[in-house]
Formats: C-alpha cells, sequence, structure tokens
C-alpha cells in the first residue's frame, strides 16, 4: 500500500519535471535517426538478400540495431532520471516526511524504484510504434522484438537499480548522475578488456559486463542465465540502498 | 488502568562523532499537554526531536510512543506520530491538496475518509482557498501552514512541531498558536521555538535544554508560583549588605552598585514592610522601591549562559 504511495508520488513527480519529458523526446529521436539508417541499408541489401544462405531478416537488420541505439540513450537518460530520486528529497528536507511516516526504508526504496521503472516502462512502450511501422512494409518476427524489448527494459532495471543507490550516497543530484554515469558506463565496456586477458577471466569479464546479456535479447535468445543477471544486479543494489537508507537514519 | 504516557524518552544519547549533541535526555509527554522546547542554538532541540520521530536513531536510549517501542516497531509508532520539520517537507512542484493527498495516502487513508481529512487540515490550517495553488509559489509562511496541515492531517496521537511559528507574520501566528492550543486538548504536542512568550502562551509545561542535557522541566503554572521575586532598593546612605541580609524575610543580598540593591526573598513574601521599617530607623533614605518577577526569559538566560556570566 505505501510502496504505492510512494511509487506513485515518484511517478507523478518525474512527469512534472521537464527533464523527464526531455529524456523521452531525445530517446525518441535517437531511436527514429538508428531506425532509418538501418531502414536505408535494409533497403539497399532486399535485392541481394534472397542470394544469401542464412541471411537476417528485416526485424533482425532494422528493429534489433534500433533498440540497441535505445539501450545506448539509456546509458545517459538513466543517470539522469534517476540522480533526483534519493539526494533530491534529502536536499529539500521532504525524506524527513517519508522517515516519520509510517513507511519502512525497504519500502521506500522499492517504491521509488518501481515509480522510476513505471517512466521508463513507458519510455520503452513509446519506440515501440517506431519499430511496429515496419508492418506497413512487411511481416515482423514478434519473437525477436518482444526478446528485443525485454532485453531492453531489463538492462533499464538494472542501470535505474544502480542510479537508485548512486542517488542514496549524495545529497546532490549531479555527483550523483555522474557517479552513476561512471558506473554504468563500466557495466557497457568492461569486457573490452577480455580480448587482453587471461583464458580463465575472460568469460567472468563477460558475465560482468552488461552488454554480452543485452546483445543475446537483441539476437532473440532468451536464456535464464541472462535472466539472473538482470535479477542479481537489481537485487543487490536495492538492498545496497536499503542498508544505505538505514544508514541515513543513523545519521551518517 | 493506568494512565499512560503518550510520549517516554529515556536516557536519550545522541553522538555525532566527538560531538555528544544529546547527553541523556529523560521525560514524559501526557494526553493533552502542550510541551515546549526551548534552548539556545545547537542546544540539542532539533535533534532531540527527530529521535522522537523517528528521522535519527538515537546512539543510546530509547523512545515509547503511546506505548509502542519506536526502536522495535517503528511503524506501529509512527502511525501515531505526527512531525513538522524546521524545514517544511512539502513538494514544490505539486498543489497545496497534492502534498495533503500524499500525505493522506502514505498514512493508508483513502477516499471519503482522506478527503475529509484533508479538508479538516486545511480548515485547520486557513488554507481552504489555496488548495490549487503550486507549493513553489506559496511564501514561506503558507508552506508553513501547509507543513502543519500535514502534520495534523492523520489526526495523530503526538504532534511534533519544530519551531512552527517560524516565517510566519504576527496574525498567522496568532492562529496558529490557538491551533496548537486546541490541538493540546485532545493530543500532545511537543513543539521546539526561540520565541519565549510563544512558550507562555500555548505550553503547559517548558523544558530548557543546554548543551544536550535538560536543566529545566517544569509544568508552566508551578513555574510561576515558584518564580522568586525580588525587590530591588535604592538609599541615599546604604546601609551595609550585611545588616540587610540580617531582616528575617531576605534570603540573599545582591549589590547592584553603590546604593542600590536586589533582595532575594522566599516565594510568595515581601520584606518591602521591613525594608521601609528598617530605613525609616536606620535612616538609610529608602527613595526607590520596585518589585521585580523573574519571567521566564531571565531563567533561560541564568540557566543557558550561567557559566559565562
Amino acid at each position: 500500500m505505501n510502496v504505492l504511495a510512494v511509487a506513485a508520488r515518484e511517478l507523478r513527480s518525474l512527469f512534472l519535471s521537464p527533464l523527464s519529458w526531455l529524456v523521452l523526446a531525445v530517446t525518441q529521436t535517437f531511436v527514429a535517426y538508428a531506425f532509418l539508417v538501418k531502414l536505408e541499408l535494409f533497403a539497399q541489401l532486399e535485392a541481394h538478400l534472397p542470394d544469401i544462405p542464412g541471411a537476417p531478416g528485416l526485424t533482425a537488420i532494422v528493429v534489433a540495431p534500433s533498440i540497441k541505439a535505445a539501450g545506448m540513450v539509456m546509458l545517459l537518460a538513466v543517470p539522469l532520471v534517476t540522480m533526483r530520486l534519493v539526494s533530491e528529497e534529502r536536499r529539500s528536507g521532504t525524506l524527513n516526511l517519508l522517515m516519520s511516516a509510517p513507511v519502512s526504508m525497504t519500502d521506500i526504496v522499492i517504491g521509488k524504484y518501481l515509480g522510476v521503472m513505471s517512466f521508463f516502462a513507458i519510455a520503452v512502450l513509446v519506440i515501440l510504434p517506431t519499430l511496429l511501422s515496419l508492418l506497413a512494409g512487411g511481416p515482423l518476427d514478434y519473437g525477436l522484438v518482444a526478446a528485443g524489448l525485454i532485453g531492453l527494459l531489463l538492462l533499464v532495471a538494472s542501470f535505474a537499480a544502480v542510479g537508485l543507490f548512486m542517488s542514496t550516497l549524495t545529497t546532490h543530484p549531479a555527483v550523483a548522475a555522474i557517479s552513476t554515469f561512471a558506473l554504468l558506463l563500466a557495466m557497457w565496456n568492461i569486457d573490452w578488456a577480455g580480448t587482453g586477458a587471461a583464458e580463465g577471466v575472460r568469460p567472468l569479464l563477460a558475465y560482468l559486463g552488461v552488454t554480452s546479456h543485452f546483445n543475446a535479447f537483441l539476437q532473440g535468445v532468451v536464456d535464464s542465465a541472462d535472466l539472473a543477471y538482470s535479477v542479481l544486479v537489481v537485487a543487490t543494489f536495492l538492498i545496497l540502498a536499503v542498508r544505505r537508507m538505514d544508514a541515513i537514519r543513523l545519521g551518517y | 488502568m493506568v494512565e499512560s504516557s503518550l510520549v517516554e524518552v529515556a536516557n536519550l544519547h545522541r553522538r555525532y562523532g566527538d560531538l555528544h549533541a544529546v547527553q541523556g535526555v529523560d521525560f514524559r509527554l501526557r494526553r493533552g499537554e502542550v510541551l515546549g522546547f526551548l534552548g539556545p542554538n545547537g542546544a540539542g532541540k532539533t535533534t532531540t526531536m527527530q529521535m522522537i520521530c523517528g528521522v535519527l536513531a538515537p546512539s543510546e536510549g530509547a523512545v515509547r510512543i503511546g506505548g509502542v517501542d519506536l526502536l522495535a516497531e517503528p511503524i506501529e509508532a509512527k502511525r501515531q506520530l505526527g512531525y513538522l520539520p524546521e524545514r517544511p517537507p512539502v513538494y514544490r512542484e505539486f498543489t497545496v491538496d497534492e502534498n495533503l493527498a500524499y500525505c493522506a495516502h502514505l498514512h493508508a487513508l483513502r477516499g471519503a475518509r482522506a478527503r475529509a481529512a484533508i479538508d479538516e487540515a486545511k480548515a485547520r490550517c486557513g488554507l481552504e482557498a489555496s488548495g490549487r495553488r503550486l507549493i513553489g509559489n506559496l511564501s514561506k509562511g503558507y508552506q508553513q501552514r501547509v507543513g502543519i496541515a500535514q502534520a495534523i492531517l492523520h489526526r495523530p496521537a503526538v504532534v511534533v512541531l519544530d519551531e512552527p511559528t517560524a516565517g510566519l507574520d504576527p496574525i498567522q501566528n496568532r492562529e496558529i498558536r490557538e491551533l496548537m492550543r486546541e490541538l493540546g486538548d485532545d493530543h500532545g504536542v511537543i513543539l521546539s521555538t526561540h520565541i519565549l512568550p510563544e512558550v507562555q502562551a500555548v505550553c503547559d509545561r517548558v523544558q530548557i535544554l543546554h548543551e544536550g542535557r535538560l536543566v529545566l522541566d517544569e509544568d508552566l503554572g508551578e513555574l510561576s508560583r515558584k518564580q522568586t521575586t525580588c525587590t530591588r532598593v535604592r538609599f541615599k546612605h546604604p546601609p551595609g549588605a550585611a545588616s540587610l541580609a540580617a531582616l528575617p524575610s531576605i534570603e540573599r543580598v545582591e549589590a547592584l552598585d553603590a546604593q542600590s540593591f536586589r533582595l532575594h526573598h522566599a516565594h510568595g513574601a515581601t520584606s518591602a514592610d521591613e525594608v521601609v521599617a528598617a530605613s525609616v530607623e536606620g535612616r538609610w533614605g529608602l527613595y526607590e522601591l520596585v518589585a521585580e518577577s523573574r519571567s521566564l526569559e531571565e531563567i533561560f538566560v541564568e540557566l543557558t549562559f550561567g557559566d559565562d556570566r
């Protein structure tokens, strides 16, 4: 009950902020651009595709890269949306209201997480019509589209949990945004080190990085190992955030 | 059944690193009582109130709200609590109604009950006409009112107000004082303030906090009875302080300058007759005699700045 009160307030505040609208607009624009570029590519390749055995289809050529572009925008968009979650409430003193209300720290963290995830679910839904517009030209591989969207949602879920935790660490939203961005960038790129790393470390780095999991979804593979990765990241950072909220109450 | 206290604070301590901000505060708040928290800046008033409201965990000690242990069952205890921090906890991007609806929601009030609670809180805080206004556009005084409305919305048994009249104009101030008196009828109220007349106007009991300790905890009525009254006297030919102190009703003589003295005597007693008689007899030339009573302000100053004087 109280979780929903916190979540609803958070979502409402997000839509009252111009920043969130801007994030939606930028995501939409960037995805549309990637979509057009890939559509152009498909138009050039279309004539040759029937000659190549096992060639990728319309969905793999246009939809998957568009979703990947959305994922890249999220790398920057998530820190900007999550930076205020707790830091702003501490700064403006409204956290006192939550802490003196009959709401547990876990309720606060989960409520805020649900609120911000509802926003990102909307952001993902908003790009869906662009992708579905391909139906005007031919059939789509719905399985691949669904897998890609699930992958994007899980990516954002992991990112948002990191952002929420970072927001509990400071009273300056900008500091929260930049530290979130740094950590997300590390998660995105950590497997780059894979090529130079020792044989045994390579799979570990690939597992830790978020891209290998995201790419699997973009290829239409819904693997429980990739699902588990997101669940672990989300759970870890939400638990850290709850612990951190308790520490705030202790005065640190 | 024994009348249980609304708030019981036992041996409360708070340390910030080396700073021991609150050092063993103990008190009880009864139903229908308005308790005034006084103290200079940095005395630990806000820290103590934060600990009572569960916003800050105490380093040591216990808080019980309506018999429920705040540390063991925070949610149950906080249901009975309304808190207005120093800065009203309002969301600037929301309207007054949205803020209040959110608070009602947090306290699990819904539908008709929520609307009734919101209307009542708005009426009590003079916000009837401001429901649709954006908090960010309201003056400090109105934001303060919204903060108070949020604190009393769910009709909590205990209302804790940290400087509730800060930033209000004199008329609003009077309304809020009236409101606090009203709240004191069926709730327990703890308020902190710098304004001493405010304590005298609304409180039943006053506590003075100094350097993290309670240095005074007294019923206001009791306090005014106990206030030792003094007499200030001035003589043309002053006698020695010893001959004044020899008068039976005088407990202590304080020399103010060469000619004048402050005479302290027991509660309710007066030494005027004796002083006049003695002056006539000894030809001291008494030409000024003023009755003084110590105000709360003097008690406050004496208790909190006593070491420096």
